[in-house]
């Protein structure tokens, strides 16, 4: 982290709770009586949002749904920094693995992420998941959009549209990795948790 | 970008070798599906240059880059230039033409791929270089052993048996073990022992007696030309068979047996031991592809941003 | 018979010096002599050492303020590689280093291709020498034919021909008998033998000193054992025939031992020892980098303590610097591959000044005299001196100069120096040799 960082708060955690409620009930009304839904949490923020949708799922429909985590390291297009699009050294941390306990084959997958930015992320993640069978469907659920894609990628529900500047950037902070819930606009400092 | 060369494990810290151990195992899942590659180094160019035999670290080396999606193609001694004279230096230049991201190399001389790293800017791996180093066997090595008895290797003690004076394997094993802080003894006749060689810091034994008291017995191959008439290093290999060889009467249960191969079965290892289900000499082999997935992967990443949680 | 009045040494001729050195300190074994004083050189001979000294006539006048001058080097052990390797060196290229490094005399190893092995090949090397060498230059001539080790050459017709001495160095005498013969006809030239001792059949395939670090990098080590019992064997027989014998590069504890012993007994023999294992140990050897690969190898900081003892206390008589010239397509090679051999012409004063005497292992005085005064004697020519009369022949060092080495300062056409791309402190600055001005750094 380097220099001056300034933060605006964008949603806190009762706004977060309502709207993954919301992105809950979008979702079973775009899928009414599937019986192949599942979500999938791109790591690490991904991951607990898409646990959350489950619970919140499983509490609407009274049926539990198949979960699962996907690892996009190896599947990224900046290994060794040389990605189309910006090139710069990108941290490689430990890989996490990737989960998929479930068939994937005719599965309808619900793909789940923080924020959405270049679209990146999300094309690794679609790789990867093909990487274990062949979904019916794949859909992607994001708590914020903040614009600026580079990919022909499009989120099919969206907790939050932020348009914003190129050098800003907007953190996801969560309960279960950061210790508090709540999403904030920087202006300045590294960009991170973003993709 | 700086380049990254894994010449010796000295060029390691022991955060390094904990991330590829890391990595090493995040691949084991992809070695269970269906499909077992990803893209990670998709349109990477990965040569590989052994001067010297060599088939099981070269086709490891070769699944592993295949693993990764990364083009590969293979320069060996025999029919190629290098037998009609060219140099070191030549060699690696006109490879270096190809542009490959990473060449990975076998030499019989000490230091030869640290010299093939001036003449390149690819990131060169050490495949075996004279008897001075061979860092992927120890790092799978490790692998291996961590994933038997869990990552703290921490006083575990490892006796190494055989001809320590001509394996570069045993160089780099102490080298990882001792990171580990595992406790080496080396076993072996004196002809086959280096002169000074405690200065590693290891304890120097010259029979069996105290094998008992080890982990693990890692034994290295007993080559024959060691009993070329004139060399003298030993009288004959049914007597080393005799006085060093591991077998039943010499394992102790519990005690596992590693090796890194080819084996000379009836020599350093009867044939029980070979096949008992114990020893974990396939593990080693097993090891041996993820271990290089992750070197490789390692090679074009990096090692220093383990501490970022963020991507 | 003794020939000692023959030519041994050989160079072009020049235009002789006539100079005025102002305010050097003059330092000198041959008269004791270590203080400040101006140094008038007049047509090549050393018309005045004193005070406040004025030039006569056309002599350049040199302010000196600070630096050293010294009689000039003299090296009896150097590779010429002429005839036959002079892709690595030639004889200007090795004067211009000599001169460089302050040396005013430097004498070949046999071990050339063709050997020097008959005389009429030894004349046509000092003609070649008065065509191209600044620097005098001399010659051993080989022990035996082609350095075969079996058949020994005509001494006696060599030594009328120049030859300073006899020596297969490079190859070890393997034979007690052969060096037993050669050491009895050789007294007939009043020559001296100069062995390489090393037991092969010990140091086998070995690259480098047999220890700890070899250990370490899994190199084939050399043992010191294969020094010190090819040089006990070398004095038993040289004491046996009460022979002048003399012991290239001495590189051990253990040969000393042996030598001491022998010249207690009043046995001839003198030895030498070469810059780098005064200075560099095995440790050296980790970086594999062929240019401290030499034979003998480096040795551990034990034996390299006793070498800088040995020859403080004049057990080891001088230095040499088994100058072994290598180009860069034979050095650019992994180390177990590349040759032996390390060049020293360039480097040996300033590098002992700095690691030796500026530690107060040795003083001035006895370093000068180990790389001046007894090299001369054991070669039979006359000695550099500071004092009226004598052939100019010296060099003058600036102790606070800083230079790095590479191919603009070496001067040699070989760069495989242990020292390369160093920067050291202290330089020649400038040469006399036989009267000539050979080296001007300012020039």
């Amino acid at each position: 982290m380097s220099g001056h960082v300034d933060e605006v708060a964008i949603m806190d955690a009762e706004q977060i709770t309502r709207t993954l409620t919301r992105m809950a009930h979008e979702i079973l009304e775009k899928n009414p009586c599937e019986p192949s839904l599942s979500i999938v949490g791109i790591h690490t923020r991904g991951a607990f949002l898409a646990r959350r949708l489950r619970d919140q799922l499983a509490d609407l429909s009274g049926v539990d749904i198949p979960f699962g985590e996907v690892d996009i390291s190896f599947y990224r297009d900046d290994i060794g920094a040389r990605g189309i699009g910006d090139i710069r050294e990108t941290p490689h941390p430990v890989v996490k693995g990737t989960d998929l306990p479930f068939e994937i084959d005719d599965a309808v997958i619900v793909l789940v992420d923080d924020v959405l930015y270049t679209g990146r992320t999300i094309r690794a993640a679609v790789d990867a998941i093909f990487d274990f069978g062949r979904p019916a469907k794949i859909q992607l659920a994001v708590l914020v959009d903040r614009g600026h894609r580079e990919l022909p990628i499009r989120p099919d529900y969206v907790g939050k549209n932020m348009p914003t500047a190129l050098p800003e950037h907007v953190r996801v902070r969560l309960i279960e990795h950061d210790g508090r819930d709540e999403v904030v606009l920087e202006r300045g400092g590294r960009e991170e948790g973003e993709a | 970008m700086t380049k990254r060369d894994l010449l010796s494990m000295d060029d390691l810290t022991r955060t390094d070798v904990d991330l590829i151990l890391d990595t090493a195992e995040s691949f084991l899942p992809i070695l269970q599906r269906d499909i077992k590659k990803v893209p990670t180094l998709r349109g990477r160019t990965i040569v590989s240059y052994f001067h010297e035999a060599s088939t099981r670290t070269s086709s490891s080396f070769d699944l592993a880059a295949k693993r990764l999606s990364a083009d590969t193609i293979a320069l060996k001694k025999s029919g190629s230039a290098i037998e009609k004279g060219e140099s070191l230096k030549d060699t690696i230049l006109t490879l270096s033409a190809y542009s490959p991201d990473i060449i990975v190399m076998r030499h019989p001389s000490a230091g030869a791929c640290r010299l093939a790293a001036r003449y390149t800017p690819a990131s060169v791996i050490n495949a075996g270089d004279g008897k001075y180093q061979h860092p992927t066997q120890c790092l799978l090595d490790l692998f291996t052993l961590r994933q038997t008895f869990g990552r703290d290797l921490d006083g575990m003690k490892i006796s190494i048996v055989g001809d320590i004076l001509h394996s570069r394997v045993a160089r780099s094993d102490i080298a990882g073990f001792q990171m580990m802080g595992m406790h080496v003894t080396l076993v072996g006749p004196p002809t086959m022992m280096p002169r000074d060689i405690e200065s590693l810091g290891v304890a120097v034994e010259h029979d069996l007696s105290h094998l008992r008291t080890a982990d693990v017995i890692y034994l290295l191959r007993i080559q024959r030309e060691r009993m070329q008439a004139g060399a003298n290093f030993l009288p004959s290999l049914r007597e080393y068979a005799r006085v060093w060889g591991i077998d039943r009467s010499r394992v102790r249960p519990g005690q596992k047996v590693m090796h890194p191969g080819p084996i000379n079965r009836g020599v350093e290892i009867s044939g029980e031991i070979a096949d008992d289900p114990d020893t974990l000499i396939l593990e080693q082999v097993e090891a041996g592809l993820s271990t290089r997935m992750a070197i490789l992967y390692r090679t074009i990443v990096g090692y220093s941003d383990s501490a970022s949680e963020e991507a | 018979m003794a020939g000692t009045a023959t030519q041994r040494l050989w160079c072009k001729r020049a235009a002789k010096a006539d100079l005025l050195v102002k305010g050097a300190r003059v330092v000198d074994p041959t008269t004791g002599r270590d203080e400040v004083k101006d140094v008038l050189v007049t047509r090549g001979r050393i018309a005045a050492v004193g005070d406040d000294l004025e030039p006569g006539g056309s002599a350049a006048v040199r302010d000196a303020d600070g630096c050293l001058l010294m009689p000039g080097f003299v090296d009896l052990h150097a590779h010429f590689r002429v005839p036959g390797g002079e892709d690595a060196e030639d004889l200007t290229s090795l004067t211009a280093a000599a001169a460089a490094g302050g040396y005013v005399a430097a004498f070949g190893m046999a071990n050339t291709d063709p050997v020097v092995d008959n005389a009429a090949l030894l004349e046509g090397l000092a003609q070649r020498a008065q065509a191209e060498a600044t620097v005098p230059v001399g010659f051993h001539a080989a022990v035996t034919r082609g350095l075969q080790g079996e058949q020994l050459t005509e001494m006696v017709e060599l030594a009328t021909a120049g030859a300073v001495a006899f020596s297969d160095d490079g190859i070890p005498l393997r034979d007690a008998d052969l060096l037993r013969k050669a050491l009895q006809y050789a007294s007939v030239t009043g020559r001296h033998i100069a062995v390489h001792a090393e037991d092969r059949s010990l140091t086998r395939k070995g690259v480098m000193h047999e220890g700890a670090v070899s250990a370490r990098l899994g190199l084939a080590g050399m043992p010191s054992i294969a020094e010190s019992i090819e040089v006990e064997r070398a004095l038993e027989v040289a004491a046996y025939e009460d022979a002048r014998l003399h012991v290239c590069h001495v590189s051990t504890a253990a040969a000393l031992e042996h030598l001491a012993r022998f010249k207690e007994r009043g046995v001839p023999v003198t030895a030498e020892v070469c810059p780098h294992h005064l200075t560099l140990t095995d440790e050296a050897v980790v970086t594999l980098d062929a240019n401290v690969k030499m034979n003998p190898p480096l040795r551990p900081e034990a034996d390299r303590a006793a070498l800088v003892a040995a020859l403080a206390e004049g057990l080891i008589d001088c230095v040499a610097t088994d100058h072994a010239p290598h180009c860069a397509d034979d050095k650019e090679v992994p180390f177990e591959e590349a040759p032996f051999g390390v060049i020293g012409l360039g480097t040996a004063f300033a590098i002992l000044y700095a690691e030796l005497v500026g530690d107060g292992a040795i003083d001035l005085l006895t370093l000068v005299d180990r790389m001046s005064s007894a090299p001369a004697r054991i070669a039979g020519i006359p000695q550099p001196s500071i004092r009226e009369g004598a052939e100019a022949g010296f060099c003058l060092f600036d102790p606070g100069d800083t230079w790095t080495v590479g191919r603009h300062t070496l001067h040699s056409r070989s760069q495989n120096s242990a020292w390369l791309g160093k920067e050291l402190r202290g330089r020649v600055i400038l040469t006399v040799a036989a009267g000539h001005v050979v080296w001007d750094a300012g020039a």
